[in-house]
């Protein structure tokens, strides 16, 4: 048995050790799916500064109205465009070719941006933004060179210079934050933690309950692995 | 109840049947952990097929639909996500179950004569799993799906001459397309299961003519009682039937957590890259194949040196070709008296435990970069070029150091308890 289990264990760990590697280090961010409160204002960042340009077209309003506790009403006045339904698709609003001939390229849609960039490296994009003259939309940003996106959220977090591209200490990059926005550094890092709380949700909905389900499931069987163990072991306690 | 039965039996040989494949079949009483995949087999494709089933209920194999039809899935159809992931999840455990069901054949000699035609139907059902994964994998229309077919296509454009037609009719167009997708799904939903279901009734069929092998290697049919029972033998059912309902359990245990809690298994049952759409203006950093298929690909990645004028690339997919083939002829390249492991000798033990380290190996280095350096000294590309040697060196010798061999005297009767 013992080295049934070391074989089980050579198996299957040699390829864990494949983690995705980045070159650029990110900051870490704390993703709490029961923190009902940060999905919500995730949720009212992403519909009034994403869902402009992005779609999350595989996700019905709806359903964030019943996951995250928000009522019909409040889903209309807060979260949708006039006009949508909410059993309809969070599709943005501009026109795919004029977003092509304003930047360049067609917004990517967002449902599973999560599930395509780790947490950590959303959140540390959307603080990475900093002033660029020299790019066309005026913006650029160090997680994401010349990406074609501009800083939407200047109006919260201000305007920041790159100082460093990196630092010394932990070779992240330096900024200076030249203008304040609405926000304190601390406000903006906490509504980005949000936003991006919001799109791990978003890129897997049924996260939410999936490990609680589990839980029940892995008990019965439990239940069930005693039985057939008893079951097996009054059958075969005959031979000899 | 009797007599509907009788009225049945009357018809049809069903209590025939059913003493003939379980009640009076008899199988070796010594069975241990390794003989639990072959039932565990039989679970995995059940539920498989059951997901399957459900998944196209909702699935719409078309190139513009299929990305979002899976997402419906995972959002709009209720439980859907669950199928969703269970189907996934599903397929590497048919590889985990599978690869470990083809072990226990070369532990305790299972392919050997005479459940050679077991063995070869067996190998059979393995290439067509593979077809099966392969083309399933296309399905979703994420960008891995996608990038991943078109490189495992684009190998046949390696055959001289023959080889450009041949992908084209393969894919039905000039790149993976809308016409692939479509073709792909037929395969995958219809004509590859009924195909594997025929095979694993025979695959049984021609197992329970000859009988099972057991963990001593030894046929229990030599040694039998006055009633013609084999002594060292036991009903399957009840016996094992009440067994395998316990493996079936512990396995469903391990699946299933999987399923709710690791249905990504960190990148390795889906893939990052496959959450975005197909797109074929932008090619995935790294294109990698699952992890069960890394062994093959590390060794079709391993040849690189050109041979009679033809490209390095057609030598890689003979060889690939070769690393499945060899499976096929394991009855009668080993020349071994005995069959289990308990009873050869160490260099039996020292070939079979270096093969499956290079399997492992050259599955890990299949998920890199060949130009890397992930284990140590050495670029992938070189240790995946030593394992390679590794690998067919256990077929290709085999002949050679099963005869010479020692080996110990195999018992009269099976060891139990």
């Amino acid at each position: 048995m013992k080295r049934v289990i070391a074989f089980l264990l050579l198996v299957t760990s040699a390829p864990w050790s494949m983690a995705a590697s980045e070159k650029l280090p990110l900051d870490s961010v704390y993703i709490n799916l029961s923190d009902t409160a940060s999905l919500q204002r995730g949720a009212r960042l992403f519909v009034n500064y994403c869902l402009s340009c992005h779609s999350a077209a595989y996700m019905r309003y709806r359903r964030i109205g019943e996951d995250l506790g928000i009522s019909e009403d409040l889903l209309k006045e807060n979260l949708m465009f006039a006009g949508d339904k909410p059993g309809d698709l969070m599709k943005t609003t501009m026109p795919a070719d004029y977003a092509k001939s304003w930047f360049g390229v067609v917004p990517p849609d967002l449902t599973l941006a999560a599930r395509v960039r780790k947490p950590d490296w959303i959140y540390t994009y959307l603080r990475s933004f900093y002033l660029d003259e020299k790019s066309p939309s005026g913006w650029n940003n160090s997680l994401f060179q010349n990406v074609a996106m501009p800083h939407v959220l200047y109006g919260l977090q201000g305007n920041q210079r790159l100082v460093s591209k990196s630092s010394e200490e932990d070779g992240k990059p330096v900024f200076m934050l030249e203008q304040p926005g609405s926000m304190t550094p601390e406000e903006y890092d906490e509504a980005m933690r949000d936003l991006t709380n919001f799109l791990v949700y978003l890129g897997e909905p049924v996260k939410l309950d999936r490990y609680l389900i589990g839980v029940f499931v892995i008990l019965f069987l439990a239940v069930l692995l005693v039985l057939s163990y008893l079951l097996k072991k009054e059958y075969w306690k005959e031979l000899h | 109840m009797i007599r509907v039965l009788n009225w049945v039996d009357e018809r049809f040989p069903i209590r025939k049947l059913w003493n003939e494949h379980l009640a009076e079949y008899y199988a070796p009483k010594n069975f241990n952990f390794w003989y639990y995949f072959g039932s565990l087999a039989i679970l995995v494709f059940v539920i498989q097929v059951v997901t399957g089933v459900f998944l196209t209920m909702h699935y719409k194999p078309s190139s513009e639909h299929a990305f979002a039809s899976v997402e419906y899935i995972m959002r709009d159809v209720p439980w859907g996500w669950l199928i969703r992931y269970t189907h996934a999840v599903g397929a590497s455990a048919f590889f985990v179950v599978i690869y470990l069901h083809m072990f226990r054949a070369l532990l305790y000699g299972s392919h050997r004569a005479p459940r050679e035609l077991v063995w070869l139907l067996g190998c059979v059902m393995f290439v067509l799993l593979m077809a099966e994964a392969f083309m399933g994998y296309l399905l979703p229309w994420g960008n891995m799906s996608y990038w991943g077919a078109q490189v495992i296509i684009s190998l046949f454009t390696a055959i001289p001459w023959a080889g450009e037609a041949l992908a084209e009719w393969l894919r039905g167009d000039f790149v993976v397309s809308d016409a692939t997708l479509n073709r792909f799904f037929a395969f995958h939903v219809a004509l590859i299961p009924l195909i594997l279901t025929g095979l694993v009734v025979i695959h049984i069929l021609a197992l329970h003519a000859v009988g099972s092998n057991n963990p001593d290697g030894i046929e229990i049919k030599k040694n039998k009682d006055e009633n013609g029972i084999p002594k060292d033998g036991i009903p399957f059912h009840p016996y094992y039937t009440v067994k395998d309902l316990f493996g079936a359990v512990v396995f469903l245990i391990v699946f299933l957590g999987v399923v709710f809690f690791l249905p990504e298994m960190f990148g390795l049952f889906l893939e990052k890259d496959n959450f975005l759409p197909a797109s074929i203006l932008q090619t995935p950093p790294d294109i990698v194949p699952l992890w069960y298929f890394t062994p093959f690909y590390s060794i079709l990645r391993a040849v690189t040196y050109p041979l009679f004028g033809i490209d390095a690339k057609f030598w890689g997919v003979v060889c690939m070709g070769l690393s499945i083939v060899f499976f096929f002829l394991l009855p009668w390249l080993d020349r071994s008296p005995v069959k289990s492991i308990r009873y050869r000798g160490w260099m039996y033990k020292t070939a079979l435990t270096l093969f499956t380290i290079s399997f492992i190996v050259l599955g890990y280095l299949g998920m890199k970069n060949p130009q890397h350096v992930d284990l140590f000294l050495f670029p992938n590309l070189v240790w995946a070029q030593i394992f390679f040697f590794v690998y067919f060196g256990f077929f290709l010798l085999m002949p050679l150091y099963t005869k010479w061999d020692k080996t110990k005297p195999e018992p009269e009767r099976v060891t139990f308890k």
